[in-house]
């Protein structure tokens, strides 16, 4: 990787922000949906067990 | 009784109509709004007449747009609010007729009204007289395909919590392309070039809308009441 | 292969499907990504006119067309679940709405970020900019509508209506803008567009849009599976689907 790579021929603040913020939207991405996908299993499950202690 | 199609049509225009001149007051109030509005941008911007006319159609335009959305939600809100709205869709006459029939009236109230009101905002922006035939006619136009984007809005917004809002939050990206061309008309008629494009686009979306937003506001009706 | 189809209306299927399918698509879609990103911004060489600025096209025009084909996925989605009833459908809308937001965003501050070099302002009323910012407010519109309404069946419906009102809408806001633009054309500016682009330009742009397009299924199916249980709570597969 040559300081050519990194300095992007004199562009490097905006290529690498660029990158960095595409990247930082892919995580957040993945990220917050196995955060919901969590927090909705768990709501089922709550809502499970009301239903089944009231069923008794 | 069965009431034929016209005669259901005319009956609900004339409901409107009647209950809407019982309260000039909220028949001003667009109006003073588009009024007031127009006079904050010299106010804030310049007040040489020589430069308000450049941005005279872009004013003008937004002005009217903001207007024609505060008077959108009494649409279909009062009727909603006392149980009316749900005796028309009981009604057995077709609720797209119904549909129509409200969004008609409410153009002949607000829209023509900003039409009419318009050469005087126009002179206060320092808009030439040889531009206010242009001018009337892509508002006409604009405001009536406004008032069907609204309908549809409307209809999805009855009785939500900051509706009004939501509205405007839905119905303007909607309506860009109208300002756009709305603006290029009367800027075109100004500095006495060609207006033919842009006022053919603006009917062609009026047209389009026309066409097919009543299906889409009765559909949101439906989806709202039932 | 209609059996296929009919079996996507249903739930638990649905979920099931769903989970199966996130660690292969995950999989490519980081493949993609990968061999895009190699290509890009080591292989490919700098544009004649932009340099090496032309590079950030490998994220900017993947993420514009990805917030494009999401809401496209989302007013199909909705238009099938309006028109048939298949809440499996207003699922899929739910779950794609933020994702194309997200979408939507970063393909206008890429846009900025090039802008700046290319035109010397972070912002500029270029045609697909703004085109992008009025999706983005079609976007935040459906996604309100939907929280807004107590009643979560009647916000699924009111949002697909809009979402499908709004796709019609696209072609035609996004016309009005270049019609409008090219009346405001000021002196000549450099285009944020692909310029004329040689193999080895090309392959790491296909590569990073498909790339992004398996990334959005994957995620797609994580928020689906979600979206599913929230809609299905009562129903008795979801005590098997959750342990």
């Amino acid at each position: 990787m040559t300081n050519d790579f990194w300095s992007m021929g004199g562009y490097a603040r905006y290529v690498w922000p660029c990158y960095g913020i595409a990247g930082a939207v892919l995580a957040w991405n993945w990220w917050a949906a196995r955060r919901y996908v969590a927090a909705a299993k768990l709501r089922a499950a709550r809502a499970l067990a009301m239903a089944s202690s009231e069923a008794r | 009784m069965t009431v034929g199609a016209w005669e259901a049509f005319s009956l609900v225009v004339h409901r409107e109509l009647c209950l809407s001149f019982r309260r000039p007051e909220q028949l001003f109030q667009p109006l003073v709004f588009f009024l007031i509005v127009t006079t904050l941008f010299p106010l804030g911007l310049s007040l040489q007449l020589s430069a308000l006319r450049d941005i005279a159609p872009g004013v003008l335009w937004v002005a009217a747009l903001l207007s024609s959305l505060l008077s959108l939600d009494s649409l279909f809100k009062s009727d909603a609010d006392d149980g009316t709205l749900e005796q028309l869709v009981l009604s057995g006459q077709g609720l797209t007729l119904i549909v129509v029939a409200k969004t008609c009236a409410h153009w002949l109230v607000t829209g023509l009204a900003l039409v009419i009101a318009s050469p005087i905002v126009a002179t206060a922006l320092g808009i030439p007289t040889s531009a206010f035939a242009t001018m009337m006619l892509s508002l006409a136009l604009g405001t009536l395909t406004l008032s069907w984007l609204g309908a549809i809005g409307a209809g999805l917004t009855i009785g939500l919590r900051r509706g009004n809002v939501l509205l405007s939050l839905i119905v303007l990206p909607l309506a860009t392309p109208l300002l756009i061309f709305g603006a290029a008309a009367t800027d075109r008629a100004i500095s006495e070039t060609s207006t033919a494009g842009a006022v053919y686009f603006l009917a062609a979306l009026c047209v389009f809308t026309c066409t097919l937003a009543p299906w889409a506001a009765t559909a949101a009706l439906r989806i709202t009441l039932e | 292969m209609w059996t296929w189809f009919y079996k996507l209306a249903s739930p638990p299927y649905v979920y099931g499907v769903a989970a199966a399918f996130v660690p292969w698509l995950l999989g490519f879609a980081a493949l993609a990504i990968g061999y895009g990103l190699v290509a890009g911004l080591g292989i490919a060489p700098a544009d004649y006119q932009q340099g090496e600025a032309f590079r950030m096209i490998y994220v900017h025009v993947p993420s514009a067309l990805l917030s494009l084909t999401v809401y496209t996925v989302m007013a199909v989605a909705s238009g099938i679940a309006l028109i048939w009833r298949i809440k499996v459908g207003h699922a899929v809308a739910a779950a794609s709405a933020p994702i194309g937001a997200s979408f939507a965003i970063l393909a206008l501050v890429t846009g900025s970020l090039w802008g700046k070099p290319m035109w010397g302002t972070y912002w500029a009323w270029d045609p697909r900019l703004t085109s992008e910012l009025i999706l983005l407010f079609l976007y935040v519109g459906v996604m309100s509508l939907r929280s807004a309404f107590e009643d979560p069946l009647r916000g699924d419906r009111a949002a697909a209506l809009l979402a499908v009102v709004g796709v019609v809408n696209v072609p035609i806001v996004h016309f009005s803008v270049v019609w409008w633009n090219s009346l405001h054309q000021g002196a000549t500016i450099v285009r944020i567009g692909a310029p004329k682009m040689p193999g080895s330009m090309l392959w790491p742009l296909l590569s990073m849009w498909l790339g992004f397009m398996l990334f959005y299924g994957a995620v797609l199916c994580m928020r689906l599976q979600a979206e599913v249980l929230n809609r299905e709570r009562q129903a008795s597969w979801v005590r098997e689907a959750i342990k």
